[in-house]
């Protein structure tokens, strides 16, 4: 079987964090991601006060993101060498961010009351 | 031209690519046909990748087949690994796995060589002295290393003591030229760094070398005291001209030194120095640390069967195969894949890779009363050809030097990349043993 499947996808990325890593990362994504849809249905609204600090936080996810990355793989900024690099690069920062904000909002949520802020 | 168009749409499987939040690992194929009921006896001789890989195919394929793997080391080798290894990136665990976990259910391990090979008789008889016969043979026994044609050295030289590197031996001998590494770009002086000159597993692996070399001690901010001399067994660095010539560039790019013609024969470990056979007779060249890779041969029971070619690499004893097909001209039973093949090029995992499936094919049809297969391999290799620790080029060619980029107007194949460092560094291993469970 030459086709792109799941399976090799997920053995890519076991490799890539060793297994228990990455799948610890997926855990806590999935929890993050599933407390933040919990607050959403909770409060029935946005809080535009903490999604200030959500915005706020996006640009240290996207460096946190980068350097993560390039700590795993042993790189360094300056082996960026061409556009698709520089591609690849953006969409780690961009998964950062909006990974760091959903992260963030969804504490502020928890730890306040709904209304509160 | 469909063929063609498979080719290229399928060589996009080989390279999973995984980036942060990007991961792409596509590729396509033929479905999977049903089994085919058969009581062939199928003997591969090797359990590394490409016997492993043969195995898993066939598995899947055949229902009744007996298949049977001869071979006796107990662990198996992600060789692709050993240059991380001797870059001081990977531990020696890295590259090695054991045999027995990757012999499919279906397929029988004999932990034992193969000495006498009869394609006569359709026989091989085994070290201890077991008879085999066989209905069709596969030849997947990978290559010596041939470390007594350099005189003057010894595995046992390899390490920081003596300066000396040998990172092809295996995964220990490739963390001992780590530390040999370490220590020389420590220190400074010279280093020597080059390639046999027979037919070789990946010949883009002595120039990363050199790259690294040059890099390790670039990191250490001991470049000024770090002299890198490449010594190319002819007048180019690789067999592929256009990429040749970039290597060339980059080199002087680096001040990575280059001398041409220079064939190591010989080291003396005590007065540090290296012989070289060049057209103008020996020449000696001194060291600090030096990288040695020997020449290449089939294993001896291959050498001494029926099977090499009569009139090409006599000296190396690759099995006759045809180019296409990898099928035996004279004895039709017989296919040799991976190291062994008596084709150009194609001694590496990707060329495994490419060219299982194509003997998969032309066996199955045969069993299945089909006649020939029609499945072709073009000479397809690949080479993530390392420049230092975080840049690769993409290299990727066939029999006739063409450049195939599996990605093309994306990843540049003459260009050092980021991403395709990664998938040298991440992606290449998962893929690599997902084609060793034949599902990649």
């Amino acid at each position: 079987m030459k086709q792109l499947t799941f399976g090799t996808l997920i053995a890519v990325f076991e490799e890539m964090f060793g297994r228990a890593l990455f799948w610890a990362l997926v855990a806590a994504a999935a929890v993050i991601t599933l407390a933040y849809l919990y607050v959403l249905i909770r409060d029935r609204a946005v809080s535009w006060r903490k999604f200030l600090l959500a915005q706020l936080s996006m640009p240290v996810g996207a460096v946190a993101a980068v350097v993560f990355v390039m700590w795993i793989t042993e790189s360094r900024l300056s082996d960026i060498g061409g556009p698709i690099d520089a591609i690849v690069l953006l969409g780690i920062a961009a998964v950062g961010a909006v990974g760091l904000a959903i992260l963030v909002y969804t504490v502020q949520s928890l730890v306040r009351r709904p209304g509160a802020g | 031209m469909p063929e063609r168009d498979h080719l290229a749409a399928s060589r996009r499987g080989f390279l999973g690519l995984a980036a942060g939040g990007l991961a792409l690992a596509a590729g396509s194929g033929a479905a999977r046909a049903a089994r085919v009921d058969t009581s062939a006896r199928i003997l591969i001789l090797g359990a590394g990748a490409a016997g492993v890989a043969m195995a898993s195919r066939l598995t899947a394929r055949l229902r009744g087949a007996t298949i049977t793997l001869l071979d006796p080391r107990p662990e198996h080798w992600y060789q692709p690994g050993f240059t991380l290894i001797a870059a001081g990136l990977k531990p020696a665990t890295y590259a090695v796995s054991s045999t027995a976990q990757w012999i499919p259910r279906g397929a029988t391990l004999v932990p034992e060589a193969a000495a006498e090979i009869d394609p006569e008789t359709n026989t091989v008889t085994t070290e201890s002295g077991t008879k085999l016969g066989y209905d069709f043979l596969i030849v997947a026994t990978g290559l010596v290393l041939d470390w007594a044609a350099i005189e003057g050295f010894s595995l046992d030289l390899v390490g920081p003591e003596h300066g000396i590197g040998a990172h092809y031996a295996g995964p220990s001998y490739a963390a001992r030229t780590w530390a040999a590494l370490d220590a020389f770009t420590s220190k400074g002086g010279q280093a020597l760094v080059g390639r046999p000159a027979t037919e070789m597993k990946c010949a883009g692996a002595p120039l990363k070398f050199a790259f690294l070399t040059e890099d390790t001690a670039a990191r250490k901010g001991t470049r000024g005291s770090v002299a890198v001399t490449y010594a190319a067994q002819s007048t180019a660095l690789f067999g592929v001209p256009i990429v040749s010539e970039k290597v060339r560039m980059l080199f002087a790019e680096r001040g990575i030194g280059v001398v041409y013609e220079h064939v190591l024969k010989a080291i003396d470990p005590g007065a540090r120095t290296a012989t070289y056979a060049t057209p103008e007779g020996d020449k000696v060249l001194d060291w600090d640390f030096i990288n040695v890779i020997p020449p290449m041969r089939a294993p001896a029971a291959v050498r001494n069967s029926p099977l090499p070619w009569a009139d090409k690499w006599t000296d190396q004893g690759w099995v006759e195969a045809d180019q296409a097909t990898l099928r035996h001209p004279r004895y039709p039973n017989v296919f040799a894949v991976g190291d062994v093949a008596g084709v150009p090029k194609g001694k590496t995992a990707a060329s495994v890779k490419w060219q299982v499936p194509v003997i998969e094919d032309h066996l199955v049809a045969e069993i299945a009363g089909r006649g020939e297969g029609t499945e072709r391999y073009d000479g397809y290799t690949s080479c993530p050809l390392i420049t230092r620790v975080g840049r690769a080029m993409l290299v990727e060619f066939d029999y006739r030097n063409n450049l195939v980029p599996s990605f093309p107007g994306i990843i540049a194949p003459l260009e050092e990349l980021w991403i395709s460092w990664l998938m040298k560094e991440v992606a290449l291993h998962a893929t690599y043993n997902a084609m060793l469970r034949g599902r990649a």
